[in-house]
């Protein structure tokens, strides 16, 4: 086969899967989607056998395999780089090619054809493309099915976190206490802190993080017990008007603050 | 079973809600604890009822209500798929022959390992392929297979039979016969045009 016959066969191809008008050029990269279009060894096999309305059950080897090779040539001279199972494929048809020539034993009915695996494994592959096709066109979501929805009331989705109770609270509070005191000063700086100005500060912090602060983040050592007191009260404010909740997830748990507009 | 409206309504609030199709037995599980005073047997057989008599309910709307795979879902009549392609306006997504004939090899032969794919395909089996299904939910691995190597095995999900509209794996379209596939390939042009 010469090349020449090969480049018009790759032409049909493009023209029947995507009906470009005759006179079109196609350079010579196309080729290279063409190659991309076979799905392997088996599936250009079956399409050259289909294109020449070949009898899938009687093979002409010979025909074929010239057929496959020319293919293999110009993709090679091409310089595109092939699958191995290409290759493999061209070393089994080269085989079968030459098993062929030989002359048949008289008494053949006892050996099988050559090409009965060949040919088993294409009719199987076919058989699975049909499929994939089927499934290809059986109704899908997102293209022929659409399921009906409403929109789902959010507040209904999470469960309340448990609440704390105040004890908890204030023996967390006592730790942070001991915390200060550990601590031992080393700088004397008088500083007033305001409830009102550190619940503003806990606010922000909250909003900032968006989700839980655990109890004793909120509180800096640096402060003293002066600045943890006022914390405290702070949160315990923030606490009656509701702008924070506080959640423990069981005794003995670790205590978390949030922000309450932050869970809606 | 005319004095279940209350359950009818229960189950179309629940399905509506739902991301996913909801089958009977979490419908049952919803219900049952909820003030409708009726035992559990008594139960199942109400909720048949009540999907039946919803069925019946939509066929005077755009929606109907379909079993698929993993449960029961409401989902727009075919027919008005043309305006909700002018809404949506993207193109709904094409999957390419490798990744189809993997998934009707996994769907028709599980379980299957990957090698057991590539002998029917002749060609090796990409990994975003595999990725792409399990990404997709629709394959899940089944286990490895007593073989030297130990390969994976593949399988189906419920969540396949859902994203193609069927109730299980026997809604599958028959595979074509060997024989006439092989005769079909004879002599039958428009078998390539097809494509």
């Amino acid at each position: 086969m010469i090349p020449g016959a090969v480049d018009k066969e790759v032409e049909e191809r493009i023209d029947r899967t995507y009906e470009l008008p005759d006179d079109l050029y196609i350079p010579p990269d196309a080729l290279i989607v063409i190659l991309e279009a076979f799905e392997g060894p088996l599936d250009l096999l079956l399409y050259l056998i289909k294109r020449k309305n070949l009898d899938i059950l009687d093979i002409p080897v010979a025909e074929v395999t010239d057929q496959y090779m020319a293919y293999i040539d110009l993709m090679t001279s091409l310089r595109v780089e092939l699958a191995g199972d290409y290759l493999v494929m061209a070393a089994t048809l080269a085989e079968l090619k030459s098993r062929m020539l030989l002359p048949r034993p008289s008494d053949s009915e006892e050996e099988e054809d050559p090409r009965a695996e060949l040919v088993r494994r294409l009719l199987e592959y076919e058989v699975f493309q049909h499929a994939a096709e089927q499934i290809d066109e059986l109704p899908r979501l997102e293209r022929d099915v659409f399921p009906a929805a409403l929109l789902r009331p959010d507040h209904l989705i999470q469960a309340d976190p448990p609440g704390v109770e105040l004890r908890e609270l204030l023996a967390a509070f006592s730790e942070v206490l001991e915390r200060v005191r550990l601590r031992k000063p080393h700088a004397v700086e008088t500083e007033s802190l305001s409830v009102r100005e550190r619940m503003t500060q806990l606010l922000d912090r909250l909003a900032d993080t968006g989700g839980y602060v655990a109890f004793f983040d909120l509180f800096s050592p640096a402060e003293k017990r002066q600045g943890a007191v006022v914390t405290l009260l702070a949160l315990l404010e923030l606490l009656r008007d509701g702008l924070v909740n506080v959640v423990q997830h069981g005794f003995h748990q670790p205590i978390y603050v949030t922000h309450a507009a932050s869970r809606a | 079973m005319n004095e279940s409206p209350d359950i009818k309504q229960a189950i179309e609030s629940l399905l509506f809600v739902a991301e996913d199709p909801l089958s009977k037995e979490q419908l049952l599980n919803l219900l049952r604890d909820s003030e409708l005073d009726v035992d559990s047997g008594d139960l199942a057989q109400r909720v048949t009822a009540a999907l039946a008599a919803l069925q019946g309910d939509c066929r005077d709307r755009a929606y109907e209500l379909i079993e698929v795979g993993s449960g029961y879902r409401f989902q727009v009549r075919g027919e008005h798929n043309k305006w909700i392609a002018k809404l949506l306006l993207h193109k709904p997504r094409r999957y390419s022959r490798a990744l189809l004939e993997t998934l009707a090899l996994i769907a028709y032969r599980q379980p299957i390992t990957r090698g057991e794919i590539e002998q029917v395909r002749g060609v090796a089996v990409s990994s975003h392929t595999m990725r792409t299904l399990m990404d997709r939910g629709w394959v899940r691995e089944l286990g490895v297979k007593d073989l030297p190597g130990r390969p994976m095995m593949y399988g189906t999900t419920p969540a396949f039979l859902d994203y193609f509209s069927l109730r299980s794996l026997e809604e599958l379209p028959p595979l074509r016969d060997i024989a006439e596939s092989g005769s079909a390939a004879v002599g039958d042009e428009s078998a390539t045009d097809q494509d």
